[in-house]
């Protein structure tokens, strides 16, 4: 079985973390990153830009509207996701236009990545 | 990360929402600074053995406006004061205050803060200096460290500027949007005044000026979370993440000045520049360009270049142009001058600079730029003249040190003039 685990905190407290207190926790988190890539059982992981690099293509809305900024409806449950390669933020948004068409209805948060694992899981 | 690292940063973060709130609520600066004071030494000790609350500006918020009536109807009755666990237990009503107290509240609470540090009659040092102390929360001690003088007298210039604060008359209702438009492009103008102190500094030893940098991109940060749809508030923010990633290679080992064409760009911040460039495409999506984005837009070409001589100048002279129509000033036209002469028209760029030689008398890099531009045009002693007031106009003695090397170049290189 595979398993997303997704990260949740208090933004506005990790931007306030130094770069040293900030290097320390993925210094952290890289060891257990290590042990569970030489098991095989990490697969890709990343790092969000913070949520004011988002943008927002709410598709709930006929024609689907951008916003700025992260997706805040809270009465809406997170599926899924995709990971895409685009040049800039307009290649992106095109992508999401075009599952937008596929898949009415929620919203696609478009959050540039930050930090990207590939991680060793092989299927 | 240990507990004390976590609650700190909390406190941090939440900091301005809650002096906001506090400020609005009794409308006194001192009053609210104290009683957020008292709030944070109460969450030291109730986060540790609690953990921290959901909401930390809440918390503190409710907290510390109930320390400071405590305290009030202490001094009035003599009457014992409450104790942190009674007057920190308090989750229905941290809840109903967080609701109460919703986005668009916090959004004024912040700006009136922010604003306030902005008054137009203080020096720019000393808005910085007040925004440090009462919006970032840094110590009297770490602010004079970054500004180089004494704890006694940023204490003092801190004290006078928040008594001119106090007699000025901020609103305390809602801003129309023709006020808060304004309350933001100040609380810009003094972010970016607490980004250059930083970013300014020739020499930093203690990395205490460095920490301004990081201290104006959280609160940029912060203030384009609260206003996301402002493209100048995006531009602002991409601005000082693309300047300050190249903050690595700016100066050499022994702390000279490097120039960007001799910048070793692989140590430039790459998560920064990446962070900037998105935030210039979402801002360029509002087609309302402004002076932020145009200077964020003219760093981006920097940024974008793998070497130095990849720059397209061309459309960072376009970008100047265009800069000087949003923002006229003899500055932005030395700047189009140098991106122009790059791109190849030395006559062209040297003929705009004769028009600032009047308002730039006395700027160091007009007549560093002159003296490059006049010796590019074998006009040896003209150019001599020109490095020669330079250097007697320079700050430190390292940018001295760049134009004492150029003069030399002249005097070994063949005259055509003499």
């Amino acid at each position: 079985m595979l398993y997303a685990l997704l990260c949740y905190n208090h933004e506005e407290t990790v931007c306030a973390w130094s770069k040293e207190e900030d290097d320390a926790v993925m210094a952290k988190l890289g060891v257990v990153h290590e042990r569970l890539e030489n098991a095989g059982k990490l697969g890709p992981a990343l790092r969000l830009m913070p949520t004011t690099a988002a943008t927002t293509l709410v598709k709930a809305s006929e024609p689907p509207v951008v916003l700025d900024g992260p997706y805040v409806e809270t009465k809406d449950a997170l599926l899924g996701f995709y990971v895409i390669e685009c040049a800039d933020l307009e290649e992106a948004l095109g992508v999401a236009q075009e599952l937008a068409k596929a898949n009415p209805g929620g919203a696609y948060e478009v959050r540039p990545v930050r930090l990207f694992l590939p991680g060793s899981l092989l299927r | 990360m240990n507990d004390l690292t976590w609650i700190e940063a909390a406190i941090t973060a939440a900091r301005p929402r809650a002096m906001g709130a506090l400020l609005r609520y009794f409308r006194d600066l001192d009053t609210a600074e104290e009683a957020f004071q008292d709030a944070c030494l109460r969450a030291l000790r109730a986060w540790a053995e609690q953990g921290p609350p959901r909401d930390p500006a809440s918390w503190l918020i409710m907290v510390g406006r109930n320390a400071a009536l405590d305290s009030v109807r202490k001094a009035s009755r003599n009457t014992v004061l409450s104790d942190e666990k009674a007057v920190s237990d308090l989750e229905d009503a941290e809840q109903a205050l967080a609701e109460r107290l919703d986005d668009s509240d916090y959004r004024s609470d912040v700006l009136r803060l922010m604003f306030i540090c902005c008054h137009p009659d203080l020096p720019p040092v000393h808005q910085v200096a007040l925004a440090l102390r009462i919006i970032s929360g840094l110590s009297v001690k770490q602010i004079a460290r970054a500004f180089l003088v004494g704890e006694r007298a940023m204490e003092q210039r801190i004290t006078r500027a928040k008594a001119r604060v106090a007699q000025a008359d901020v609103r305390f209702e809602t801003p129309t949007p023709v006020e808060r438009a304004e309350r933001l492009g100040a609380v810009a103008a003094m972010i970016y005044l607490v980004f250059n102190e930083g970013y300014s500094a020739a020499d930093d030893p203690s990395g205490a000026r460095v920490q301004l940098c990081d201290e104006a991109i959280r609160l940029g940060r912060l203030l384009l979370g609260m206003w996301n749809a402002e493209p100048e508030i995006m531009g602002l923010l991409a601005l000082m993440l693309l300047q300050h990633a190249r903050s690595p290679a700016r100066t050499d080992a022994q702390g000279g000045v490097v120039l960007l064409a001799d910048q070793d760009r692989s140590s430039w911040n790459r998560d920064m520049i990446a962070e900037g460039l998105v935030l210039i495409d979402k801002a360029m999506r509002h087609r309302r360009p402004g002076p932020y984005q145009l200077q964020a837009a003219i760093v981006a070409i920097h940024a974008r270049a793998e070497r130095a001589e990849d720059t397209d100048w061309r459309a960072i002279c376009a970008l100047y142009e265009a800069l000087e129509r949003h923002q006229p000033s003899p500055v932005v036209t030395l700047n189009r001058a140098v991106a122009l002469a790059k791109s190849g028209d030395t006559a062209g760029a040297l003929a705009l600079t004769e028009g600032l030689t009047g308002p730039l008398s006395g700027y160091f890099y007009l007549h560093g730029v002159r003296g490059w531009l006049l010796r590019e045009q074998g006009r040896t002693a003209e150019a001599r003249a020109a490095f020669i007031r330079a250097i007697s106009l320079a700050h430190t003695a390292a940018e001295a040190a760049h134009i004492r090397a150029q003069l030399d170049s002249l005097t070994s290189a063949p005259s055509t003039t003499e």
